[in-house]
């Protein structure tokens, strides 16, 4: 444990840890010193002087390096000039004084200096009404102003720094906490200072501007209006929104956000979601959001969601009740029992996949969770331990991240497992291509794709690599699905949990592994009960299927196909899709934004979202429809309260054991403290008050042996020439139902790709941004030629959801 | 006590009604043919000011719904552009709405603007047929333009309007 540290500040004793600055120390004890350069996630850099306090030290004799002591009390040496509090470390017996007339006198001063070039535009500024720089001068600052209004600078209003963020440089008081984000915390130094003095501008250093996928965290660390989203401009003034606790739906990370919603005309007086704001939780993440949890939001409020059930009659869907609509539903999935399949997908909640799975179980159909990404289940069996923060995970610990690209599949994952590298983790990452994390890594393997579980594999072999990961103190491996199909991806979760557990770790808090799944919740899925199916074309073909949260017509014609085959087909979603065009029965379900529920995360986190805005038309929560149509064939499943259908989800779970809403919604104090009226201190982001939710403890971890089931490798496929291994990788902003309706977007999610080796290029002829034609089994797109020489020359990357249906690796031609 | 007091008081009292009907002046507004002028700070309905080239004051900055005590302004805020621009900052209400009948006539709103946009003017002429129509939009609130050329949205040259809110005097009163 590291060294206490006592020290008086305004009065009060307190005790930190050795090592803390003053500002921090003061705030844990409940005294605010004001701020605007520091920030507790971020290195103390003294900038912008408003944290000046009196601080005095114990006098030290010279001869003896004793404290001398007068009247019985240790001698305090005040220094002439304030101290800034942000840069000075706590030292045994310390004095601090924050709030005598010297310390507020430096105080005012800063501030006035501040205001001399500040534009008065608070009433037309996002950021007017949570504003550290109004509050501070309310607060701190002087009445008025020595300075002549007319000599302020003045610049150019609102420059776009990228499509996401816009700067306004007059509003800039140069307190460097975005450069500093973004250096430090992101690893993506994209910002830079450019001129001097008074002069000095936040300028964008990469082309395109601010290119980050975490840019959005600097509007919320602004201590002022400077940057700003272009999604929220001018969107609502911050004091008129309502905040609820909800869950980002983008990825397996499963951040928590703040819904911040507000009535509006332009809606046509619906109450909408404004923005989307990161909620604090220091194991999951922290106090950030990427700029897609941030911005890909809109789907919900799609025009093209479904408000009304809708049957097909005479060859069209038309309007129906809901008692008309289920009860159809009912009597062909009763008259069609034997060939009853649900097919769901990861973007619904647990208690609709519960309710889901039960249904099939109790009329004897099969569950299919709709992915391409196996080893869920042994996920379940060697997960992360309960307790696990990889926030906490540094020096001693070894991280492992084989076949993901966890910039571009779940950027806080990325984040966080960079910050544990900075800490002194051991960070390995395996990828047949360079990655962003690379950069952060202590070892590279590179192989060929394919290979991906024979890489894992060899890491139980001797080598530097294999005795650093041997030797950890507590290891996490995540594994993805780039490049891999299903049984790709069951033969690397079974190879990982193989390696974790050779090397014992795993039943243990930061050690085991954790799966990168494509969709929020899958990890969900695969506790419930749902398995991916490997022929999900034969499993469909002929069948009364019941598609949940799903666009499989959407996503591959070739399962388009095989569901015209299919003898009835009910679609239940939240917009309309490609499948909804061919389901003879169309449900309309709520959004996660209109109602409750619970997400499994991929570190197996159950947490709980909450109902923000009103249910749109007369959609109903996936777990309601699915007791509906239940009951109508006879069996009764709970469809009122989502809290009953957790309860009885817990209490048939061995998981989830115990669990219980009241539970998930608990909170407890957390480190650094934000969102509370001291918006300067940490920034905008909303402190968790509505629950952290609670790790599930995976099998390993309750003492019992855990078998890793084997997985048969399929034969490796061997393109002949002229023809090149097309594999999937995953990109963040796709042309997924659930990112496209985001218009803000468009620009970074761009065309689809076709990723190749300088000399595959070169033999095919073509160059960057050239456009081929991609053709493999049943697909034939014209796609954009990215070049990339980390990759090898066979092979062609193609980005999963951009239109072109690509599951598993397969044989393409490129001309 | 004659029999003829009775009379005589009735005669009085009829005296006077004759004196003050012939020899008074009239206190009476033939209302609505006839009205009163109001005082200079009298709290009526309000106004959206504009400038004299006839842009509007408001900004949409909202703090006029801030500051109601009764709730009864609603603001929502869009982007001027040089091609469709509303007022001579970055920002203009899109939306404005105020119920007449939560309205208090306190005159906060008028306090709060930081662009004298909102004024309570001197018509306190309201009745309304439904609810709804109590609720005064952005077209009826706005001042009259005082020249053809002035109507909002217009288009603008480009680089006339670079401020965020249009430098303010000194309030005068």
């Amino acid at each position: 444990m590291t060294k206490q540290v006592t020290l008086s500040i305004n009065g009060i004793s307190v005790t930190v840890p050795d090592g803390t600055l003053i500002a921090d120390a003061a705030k844990m004890a409940g005294i605010d010193i004001p701020v605007f350069c520091h920030h507790p996630k971020l290195e103390p850099v003294g900038m912008c002087r408003m944290c000046l306090v009196e601080v005095g030290r114990p006098m030290l004799d010279r001869a003896t390096g004793q404290a001398v002591i007068e009247n019985g009390q240790p001698k305090i040496q005040f220094m002439p000039k304030l101290e800034t509090a942000c840069t000075n470390r706590v030292s045994d017996g310390m004095v601090v004084m924050t709030t005598t007339d010297k310390a507020l006198d430096g105080q005012k001063g800063t501030v006035e200096f501040l205001l001399t070039s500040h534009p008065l535009d608070c009433p037309v500024c996002d950021k007017g009404g949570e504003c550290p720089l109004q509050n501070l001068t309310m607060a701190f600052g002087p009445g008025q102003s020595r300075f002549i209004y007319d000599e302020k600078l003045h610049l150019e209003k609102q420059v776009p720094l990228g499509e996401l963020i816009w700067l306004d440089r007059e509003r800039c008081i140069q307190c460097a906490r975005c450069i500093r984000f973004q250096d430090e915390v992101a690893g993506e130094a994209v910002l830079g200072f450019d001129e001097r003095g008074r002069n000095t501008q936040i300028v964008s250093l990469s082309t395109p501007g601010f290119d980050s996928v975490f840019s959005g965290n600097t509007t919320d660390i602004c201590p002022v209006g400077a940057l700003t989203t272009a999604d929220f401009r001018f969107g609502a003034r911050p004091w008129e929104l309502k905040a609820q606790a909800s869950i980002c739906t983008q990825c397996p990370v499963g951040c928590n956000t703040t819904l911040n919603t507000r009535r509006e005309a332009k809606a046509g007086g619906d109450v909408v979601v404004k923005r989307v704001m990161p909620r604090q939780n220091e194991e999951v993440n922290e106090i950030w959001l990427c700029d897609k949890g941030r911005f890909a939001y809109h789907y919900t409020e799609s025009k093209k969601r479904l408000v009304k059930p809708l049957v097909r009659k005479e060859e069209k869907l038309a309007r129906a009740s809901w008692d008309a609509a289920t009860k159809f539903a009912a009597e062909n999935f009763t008259k069609f029992k034997k060939d009853f399949v649900v097919l769901a997908s990861g973007r619904l909640a647990n208690e609709d996949l519960f309710n889901l799975k039960s249904l099939a179980d109790t009329v004897g159909g099969t569950a299919i969770l709709y992915s391409d990404m196996g080893g869920g289940d042994i996920t379940q069996l060697v997960g992360v331990g309960q307790g696990t923060n990889i926030g906490k995970m540094g020096a001693g610990d070894a991280i492992l991240v084989v076949a993901s690209d966890l910039y571009e599949e779940a950027p806080i994952w990325w984040l966080r497992v960079k910050q544990a590298a900075d800490r002194g983790a051991t960070l390995i990452v395996a990828n047949p291509r360079e990655t962003k994390l690379d950069k952060f890594a202590k070892f590279v393997i590179r192989y060929a794709y394919g290979d991906e579980a024979k890489a894992v594999n060899d890491l139980s072999a001797k080598s530097k690599i294999s005795d650093e990961f041997a030797k950890a103190k507590n290891a996490v491996v995540f594994f993805g699905n780039e490049g891999l199909g299903l049984n790709g991806t069951s033969g690397l979760a079974s190879a990982c949990a193989t390696l974790l557990k050779e090397t014992e770790h795993i039943g243990r808090p930061n050690n085991g592994l954790v799966g990168v799944w494509p969709r929020a919740n899958d990890q969900g899925a695969w506790e419930v009960g749902f398995q991916p199916e490997p022929d999900l074309e034969k499993a469909l073909k002929g069948k009364a299927v019941y598609i949940v949260g799903a666009d499989p017509v959407g996503d591959d014609p070739a399962l388009g196909k095989a569901l015209k085959g299919a003898k009835f087909v009910a679609v239940q979603d939240i917009l309309e899709t490609a499948t909804t065009e061919i389901a003879d029965v169309v449900f309309p379900a709520q959004a996660y934004t209109e109602r409750e529920g619970t997400f499994t995360s991929g570190e197996r986190r159950v947490q709980r979202f909450y109902a923000a805005v009103p249910v749109k038309g007369d959609a109903k929560p996936d777990f309601a429809i699915t007791s509906q149509i239940a009951r109508q064939m006879g069996v009764i499943l709970e469809g009122s309260s989502v809290s009953v259908v957790f309860d009885i989800l817990a209490s048939s779970l061995d998981a989830f054991t115990d669990l219980t809403y009241e539970k998930l919604a608990e909170t407890y104090g957390q480190w650094p403290i934000v969102g509370r009226g001291d918006l300067y201190y940490g920034g905008t982001t909303y402190e968790n008050t509505q629950g952290l939710g609670v790790q599930l403890a995976p099998t390993a971890q309750s003492g019992k042996t855990v078998t890793i089931p084997k997985v048969r490798k399929e034969a490796a496929l061997r393109p002949k020439e002229k023809e090149l291994l097309a594999v999937p990788v995953n990109k963040l902003y796709d042309r997924g139902v659930t990112v496209n309706p985001a218009q803000l977007l468009d620009q970074r999610i761009g065309e689809a790709t076709v990723t190749l080796h300088p000399s595959a290029a070169k033999n095919l002829g073509v160059e960057a941004g050239a456009t081929v034609k991609l053709s493999f089994e049943g697909v034939n797109a014209d796609v954009v030629v990215k070049i990339d020489d980390t990759i090898s020359a066979g092979v062609a990357l193609v980005p999963r959801s951009m239109g072109i249906a690509i599951r598993e690796p397969v044989v393409a031609k490129v001309k | 006590m004659g029999v003829f007091d009775p009379v005589l008081e009735l005669g009085r009292g009829l005296l006077e009604t004759l004196r003050s009907f012939w020899f008074e002046p009239t206190v009476t507004y033939q209302y609505p043919e006839q009205k009163r002028e109001v005082r200079p700070r009298y709290r009526g309905r309000h106004v959206l000011k504009r400038y004299e080239n006839g842009l509007e004051k408001c900004i949409g900055c909202s703090l006029c719904a801030a500051a109601c005590p009764a709730d009864a302004i609603f603001v929502e805020a869009s982007e001027n552009t040089d091609e469709k621009r509303f007022s001579p900052g970055e920002r203009y209400a899109s939306t404005y709405e105020i119920n007449m009948l939560r309205c208090i006539y306190c005159g906060f709103c008028e306090d709060a603007c930081p662009t004298e946009a909102i004024v309570l003017g001197d018509n306190y002429e309201l009745s309304f047929l439904s609810r709804r129509e109590a609720v005064y939009t952005k077209d009826l609130l706005l001042e009259s333009v005082p020249t053809a050329d002035g109507l909002t949205p217009r288009k603008v040259e480009p680089g006339v309007f670079t401020r965020s809110v249009p430098e303010m005097k000194d309030p005068t009163d």
